[in-house]
This record gives structure tokens, sequence and C-alpha cells, in this order.
């Protein structure tokens, strides 16, 4: 993958979030949830992004998507799609969108035909008949049941497991260039989830389409992404191959993180202090505060991401002396 | 209460709610011709607004300021009496019918269901009719009528916090179901009591002045605004101000008792502002 | 959906069995001599007995509830016991007035009140919001009598640009037709003129009838769009690239009036009460003025069949209401299965 620093792409990447912040204004004060994101997906490239909740997660793919809430600020930083900043101008229909909840994401009062028919009508090529034939046969790729008159039923006459699928045909139904998936298999049971990702990965590799994955579950991660990239209060810590950031984490927070949980990014229980509010965040390092191998000077400067020697960035000048033993306090 | 002044519109209702209990307490004092609430004056009838009478006079020569600012004191007692009954009768009913589902809770609601669906105002104006017609028969009428928005609030109200863990745990300490409701569930209810109570005095306010224009309220010579406007239509369009100032007083009061309530309903139910 | 529309009228029915005694033990109950009053004050205490049995009034009350609710029942509903003619007649003649009366005002309190709701809803907390706010509380605060008395001394007399009182002129006469309901019937009949004077007599009554509805529904709407924007799906839909006007208007009000719709039934009752007021100073031959007519005769008779008539329409407008939620929302039918 690249820099975190805002240096030119050495080849062309498909999504490019440069130094992004978001700041929301709350009654508790400035809410900084976001604060110098950076990092590239290359075409047909698979990207995961773990952290527990509350770390900026879904503010991150909000402002890919273009669906910022009211009031949410963007005081530096670019999101370019395809080189067009999509910050100021959100592209529709070439990213798609895996929503996290099934059950809510669509409208109970409308037929699942009329909601998925709404976007290809804005955003892909074509007539209505053409929209809803390529919708049936991508109801019969993700393997929906009687995919003939899905079209013509309610919500509540979908499983979840079929609605999931019902989403990830919308989602490829523009033919995006990136697909965009919030936890998408979190509200499922877990049989069903393991043939929705199988499906999910077949059908962007198939495509060609690059795949941005929001996640707190470690085997879904191996299963799915290339990269993964883990964010702490609203930073990226590290950024790295999977298989190198799962086996050997550098970042302390990576680190702890799954020495607590070998399977799903929770809250650091058992560690001391808690996630900081976003209202309220240490200067310097954010994870100072709870960090076991913390010195002076990580309170007073933000940590300049390291590059190692498979690539990966770390965001701690001192990962080198991140022993395996302070994981287990 | 620092948030309802933060909200401007609340305030506004909150300063015309304080600003109307002050005439009502010192009404007497406040009139120019206090004495206007009995006498007449014949010679001075249907005066248009001057420096004298600055909102005129009425067909008997009284002027209207008094006749308002006296008026003001009955309107805020028939809305504390008719709110306090109802309160009285449709709280506890809530309060037993959301707790169990059972017949009793059955019966309960579909009472309730019954006196929501009676036209209200007819069934006042029976009543105030065919018992003598008076100031108390309109507060009973009204009373009867108003009690099932108390029972409706203090039901749902009861219903959402007996599922409440902190219930359970008093229940599992032995509390009593009368000692829970009374003392852990009635507080928790009260903030949407309270918002229903300000509505209510503003809508008991209207309805009370209905039932004056239509005669079966308050009885002359009471300073009753919703009677001056009755009495003033013979006297249209030549004596417009009889009929314009005592409507608007009422348009004023019920508006600062609804702007209350609903800035009163924001703090209570921060979740979503200024929902329903 | 017929299964459902009639598992609806069923469970209406013990409310409105409700409604008939309830009313009957109200207007007997409450110490007033029908009798008495009907025989006049000169009576001898034998001319009122003889009134008092032929009425049936000196049966036990028990009785008298059972006989009452068992004409009730096969659809006597008695003659008046002050003017001698079948009370059903009456309120055959007067019903369409008031229901035309009260389903214009419901039709402008709806078509008024939701777009105020939205767009208070789309600017949350701004100006738009505050001013819609005021509005709709202030809505509620105004008394229907005032207003029309106000409208009245305006448009009538002082500008003369509207009649005063009534529901056509009679010079013109009474339009041909089966409905009753004005408006419709001069339209069958082709009668342009019927209908301009009869629009005409409406403008005033419908417009004061129509404002405390306006404010409810456009503060129910507010707080439905509220909610719904707030819903996982409309974020979807906005990621989809749903357009922003179709997103607010189509795909969120849709969700969000369904609160509003059960708020137009609920407040048919009062609509109905609105409704005495506005008919008594606009002379509108509706039963809100005879009802007033039967309270102040203590025509019992009447009182009671005004007050079943309109617990019926209650009844009938609320089956409706819960039919087109159930068309707007599929889930709606679904639970009553």
């Amino acid at each position: 993958m690249s820099d975190m620093l805002p240096d030119p792409p050495e080849r062309q990447a498909l999504l490019s979030v440069r130094d992004l912040a978001v700041h929301i204004r709350t009654d508790a004060g400035l809410a900084r949830i976001l604060d110098g994101v950076s990092f590239d997906l290359p075409p047909g490239g698979t990207l995961g992004v773990v952290g527990e909740s509350g770390c900026g997660k879904s503010t991150l793919l909000r402002a890919i998507l273009g669906i910022l809430p009211k009031g949410a600020m963007v005081p530096s930083g670019q999101v370019l799609f395809q080189g067009e900043d999509i910050l100021r101008k959100p592209v529709r229909g070439r990213i798609g969108f895996i929503p996290q909840d099934p059950f809510r994401s669509l409208n109970p009062v409308f037929r699942a035909g009329d909601q998925l028919l709404e976007g290809m009508r804005r955003h892909a090529p074509g007539t209505r008949d053409d929209h809803r034939k390529k919708l049936i046969s991508l109801f019969n790729a993700v393997q929906l049941p009687d995919a003939h008159n899905a079209l013509d039923k309610y919500p509540h006459e979908f499983s979840g497991g079929q609605r999931q699928r019902l989403l990830i045909a919308a989602a490829l139904a523009c033919d995006p260039d990136l697909v965009v998936a919030d936890e998408p298999t979190t509200a499922l049971d877990v049989t069903t989830q393991r043939e929705i990702l199988a499906l999910l990965r077949g059908l962007t590799a198939e495509r060609n389409m690059a795949l941005l994955f929001v996640t707190h579950d470690f085997g879904v991660l191996s299963a799915v992404c290339e990269d993964v990239a883990v964010l702490y209060a609203g930073r990226v810590a590290e950024l790295g191959p999977t298989g190198n950031v799962l086996a050997d984490p550098r970042h302390p927070y990576a680190r702890m993180l799954l020495a607590c949980h070998p399977d799903r990014a929770t809250d650091l229980i058992g560690i001391p202090g808690t996630v900081p509010a976003a209202t309220a965040q240490p200067p310097g390092c954010r994870f100072h505060p709870r960090c076991p191998i913390a010195r002076p000077s990580c309170a007073r400067s933000v940590p300049e991401a390291v590059r190692i020697f498979d690539g990966s960035r770390v965001a701690c000048p001192f990962h080198a002396d991140a022993l395996p033993e302070v994981a287990l306090v | 209460m620092r948030k309802l002044l933060r909200d401007p519109v609340a305030s506004l209702g909150l300063a015309i709610v304080l600003f109307a209990l002050v005439v009502a307490a010192f009404a007497p004092w406040l009139a120019p011709y206090p004495e206007d609430a009995f006498e007449s004056h014949l010679l001075q009838r249907l005066k248009p607004p001057s420096a004298e009478f600055p909102f005129g006079t009425d067909y008997l020569g009284r002027d209207i300021l008094s006749r308002i600012i006296l008026g003001t004191r009955n309107a805020i007692a028939v809305a504390v009496a008719v709110v306090g009954a109802s309160m009285l009768i449709g709280v506890p009913m809530g309060l037993l019918a959301g707790w169990r589902d059972n017949w009793v809770s059955d019966v309960l609601m579909r009472v309730t269901d019954v006196f929501l669906a009676v036209p209200q105002l007819i069934l006042a104006l029976a009543l105030g009719q065919l018992m003598s017609p008076g100031l108390g028969t309109a507060m009973l009428a009204l009373s009867l009528t108003y009690w099932p928005f108390f029972t409706r609030t203090v039901y749902a109200e009861t219903r959402r916090l007996r599922g409440a863990l902190f219930v359970d745990a008093l229940a599992g300490i032995g509390a009593t179901p009368t000692r829970i409701l009374l003392l852990h569930v009635l507080p928790n209810a009260a903030p949407a009591v309270l918002v229903r109570a300000t509505i209510g005095m503003g809508f008991t306010i209207l309805t009370a002045a209905i039932l004056g224009f239509l005669g079966v309220g308050a009885a002359p010579p009471s300073p009753d605004w919703g009677l001056a406007v009755a009495e003033a239509r013979q006297h249209l369009p030549e004596s417009w101000w009889f009929a314009t100032f005592p409507g608007l007083a009422i348009l004023l009061l019920v508006l600062g008792f609804n702007l209350l309530g609903d800035g009163l309903r924001d703090v209570a139910d921060p979740r979503l502002r200024r929902s329903r | 959906m017929a299964r459902f529309i009639l598992r609806r009228v069923l469970l209406a029915l013990p409310a409105l069995l409700g409604l008939v005694l309830l009313t009957f033990v109200l207007t007997r109950v409450i110490p007033a001599d029908p009798a008495a009053m009907l025989a006049g004050d000169a009576a001898t205490p034998a001319q009122v007995a003889e009134i008092r049995t032929r009425y049936g009034l000196d049966q036990p009350m028990w009785r008298q509830a059972v006989t009452h609710v068992r004409q009730v029942l096969t659809g006597d509903l008695g003659s008046s016991i002050f003017t001698g003619r079948p009370v059903a007649e009456e309120i055959g003649f007067r019903l369409p007035a008031t229901l035309e009366l009260t389903f214009v005002a419901r039709f402008l309190s709806v078509v008024l009140g939701v777009p105020l709701g939205l767009v208070a809803a789309l600017d949350h907390n701004g100006p738009v919001d505050q001013i819609v706010r005021l509005l709709s509380v202030g809505g509620l605060a105004i008394a229907g009598f005032w207003l029309a008395i106000m409208l009245q001394l305006l448009f009538c007399m002082e500008w003369e640009l509207l009649p005063l009182r009534g529901r056509i002129d009679v010079a013109l006469g009474v339009p041909p037709g089966f409905s009753g309901l004005y408006l419709l019937d001069s339209l069958l009949a082709g009668r342009l003129d019927l209908f301009v004077d009869a629009l005409r007599h409406l403008v005033l009554p419908a417009v004061t009838l129509c404002l405390p509805g306006l404010a409810s529904i456009a503060r129910f709407t507010r707080s439905g769009v509220l909610e719904t924007l707030q819903k996982d799906f409309v974020l979807y839909a906005r990621a989809a690239g749903y357009s922003p006007f179709r997103l607010a208007t189509i795909y969120v009000l849709r969700n969000a009036v369904t609160v509003t719709v059960t708020q137009v039934g609920l407040l048919f009752g009062a609509l109905i009460s609105g409704a005495v007021a506005v008919e008594a100073i606009f002379d509108w031959p509706g039963l809100g003025t005879y009802a007033v007519q039967a309270i102040l005769a203590a025509d019992y008779k009447a009182l009671l069949a005004v007050t079943l008539v309109v617990g019926v329409v209650y009844a009938v407008v609320n089956v409706l209401v819960d039919v087109a939620q159930a068309l707007v929302d599929p889930r709606v039918a679904e639970q009553m299965k």
C-alpha cells in the first residue's frame, strides 16, 4: 500500500483518502471523530478497516459515500475516487454500498423492487425493464430463492440472510468500481455469514471491483481482505497486509487488541482506561494514556507513521520496543 | 429549567403564563375600574377604545379591559380545578391499568376508549344543560371528558417502566406493588403528566370559553371571556372591540400554556427534540 | 383485505355498544325530568304522569336502557319528544350538512398540514421550523367561535365578500341530488352556479374548522418525518443515490404519515365537537345546531340519537383510517392476521 503522508500515489489508486479529518459540533464540544486518516485502495484491491466501536469506522464510510451527518465539518483532507474529489461532490452509482443491518436498511412500506430500482433509475443506463432484468440476474447470482418474484415482495417477506443477499445484489447493480461494506454480516447467524462472505468475495473478484470492508471480526478480515487498517480514536494506528498484521502486530494498541480478543475487535476489557470520548481526545498520541510503553514525548507530538520491512505502516516511533509481553499486562 | 429558558419560544410561553398569574392574583388592584365586574353604566355603553377605556366599553357600559383582567382569575381557576380533578381520576386509573395485563386493565382501557369516543363538547353541553347550567357544571363536564388523556399518558409510561430493570430489582427485594407504583413509577411518569397537564390547562381554558360562549358555562354578570364574545355578537359590526379583545385574551393565555407545554415536552423528551 | 376490514368492523362494535349505554346513562341519570319540561311549567301532576307513561319514563331505569338499546339495534331512533318528528328523518337531513363541512375542513387540514410539517422537519430547528411551530401551537390556541366571528366581521360585514350564514342562497334553490352534499350534488347536476354559491358559503366555516386539525397534523407529520429521517433505511437510500427531493417527499413521508393517519381518525371526534360552535355561528343546518337545540329543549331522544350517530361516524372513520394504514404500510394488515 502507500503512505500516510500525502505524497503522490505510486500508481493510480482507485480510492485515495488523504489526511482526512471529520469533526462534528455537539453539545459536549467539538467531537474530533477522524483526524489525519490516509490510505490508498488500488483497483480490485480489498482493504479491511477494524477498530472498537466509536473509533470512527462508520464516519469514514459515510465520508466516502457522501452521506456525512448534518453538521459534520471536514477541516482538512480529501477523498479522491478515480482522481475526483468526492467529498465536495459525491459520486453515486460508481460506489456500491452494503449496509450493516439488513433488517433496518429497507423501508418497510415499499416493495423491494421499488426501492432497489430507484438508485438504478438515476445512475444506470437503460430502461426500467433492463434494470429489472439486471436485478433478477443478480438475484440469481447471489442465490436469492424465488429471484423472479423478489422485486414485488415487501421487505418483511424476506429472511435476514435473504435481505442481505438482496442488498448485495443492489450494491452491484450499477456496476460500481468500488463496493463499501459496513459489517455486512454481523446481524446474521454464523453459517449464513460464511456463505454471504464467500459470495461477496467471489462476486467482487470476478467483476474486478475493489472492496472496502469494515468489520470487527478478525476471522472475517483474514477471509476477505488483503490489507487491513487498524483505527484507534479516529486515527490509523497500523496498516499493512492482513496476514502480517494479524500474526505480528507492531502498534501497541493492535498488539493489545489482538492479545485480548483473538477473534474480534471489541473493547479492551482488562486494560486500564477507556477509549477517549471524541470530544476529549488526548494530545499527542491518542493511545498514550493507556499505552504500557508510553514515554513523555508521546503526550507532546502526534507520532509519524513508520514504514517497516513488509511495507506496513505503524503510527508509533517505539513500536520496536513493543515486545510481545506488553500485550499481556 | 435552564434548557427551557434557552428555548425562545418556550420562554415566551412561560412569560405569558407568569404574566397571567400575576394579573389573576392582583386583578382587583390592576383593573382600572374593578367595580365594573358587576356595575353597569348605561350612559357610556359601547364606547370605542379611548384613553379612558383602552379596549372600549361593552353593552352595559363596563370597561372591557377591567373585565378581561378580572376574568383572568376565573379562567385560570377553572383550568386548575378541571386539570386537578382529571388527574385525580386519570392518574390512578393509568397506573392500575398499566401495571398488569389482566381483565382489570382491559376493562379500564376500554372504558377510557369509550369516553374518548364521546364528542367532548356535546357531552359537556348535555351535562351543562341537564344539570343547572353554570360554572360548576361546566367544570364537572370538562373533568369528565379530560381524564382519559391522563389515563392514556400514565398507562403508556407505566407499561414502559414496569419492564425496566429497577422495577424488577425492587420487586426482588420485596417492595409491594403499591409502593413501587407510587414511589418509583409515578415520579418517573411525572414529566409526561406535567406536559399533559400544561397542555390541558390551555385546552380547558379554550373549551370553557366555548361553553361560556354557548351559554352553558359562566353566567352573567360574570366577566367570562367566552360569554363576552357571545354578548358582543348582537353588536357587530359596529362595536368590533367588544368581541375582539376578550377573544384575544383567550388566544394569548391558551397560547402561553401551549407554548410552555411544548417547551416542557422538549425538556422531558430530549431524544427527539419537540417530537410529538 | 376484505377479512381485515370485517375484523376491524367487528372490533368496533363493543365500543359502540358501550357508547350507546354510556350516553343513555349520562342523559338519563342526570337530575332533569324531561316529562316535567315537556309538560311545561303550568302542567298539573297528572299531566306530567301521563306524559311519563306515554314515553316509558316510569319504567325502571334498566328496562328503559334495554328498550333503548333494542330500539337502536333495530334502527329505530324514535321520535323527538319535543317536535314529535322521527329523529332519524331529521338527522338524515342534517348529517350530510355536517359531513360536507367536516370533510372539507379535514381535507384542508391535511393538504395544508402535511406539507407544513414536512418543510418544518426538513429545516429541523431552523427558522422555518420555528415559524411552523408558532403557527401550529397558535392554531391549537385560537378559539374557533371567536375566529369565526372575526372572519365574519372582516369578510362578510366589512368587505362584503362572502355570505354571512347558511349553506346556500335559498333564492337559488337546493341542488337536486341524492347525497345531500351540495358540492357533489350541484356538480353532478351540472349546476355550476349552485356549486359556486355552496362553495362561497362553505369557505369561512371550513377554514375556521380546519385550523386545529391543521395544527395537529403539521406537528405529527413533523415528528413522524424527523423520526423516519433517523432510520437506517434513509441513510441507505441516500447512499444508493435517491434524489433528495424524492427521498424527502415520497420515501420518508409515506412512513411518517402512518402516525398522521391515525391522528386524523382520533381527531375526528374533536372536529365534530368543534363543529357545534362553528355551525351555531354560521347557521349551518347540521348536527351541531341540532344537538344544541336538542340540549336546550331537554330532548333526550334526539340527543341520544345525535351522540350515537356521531359515535358511528367516528367508528366508521376509524375503520377507514385502519384500512388506509394497511394500504400504506403492509405490516399493519400482517399483524391483524
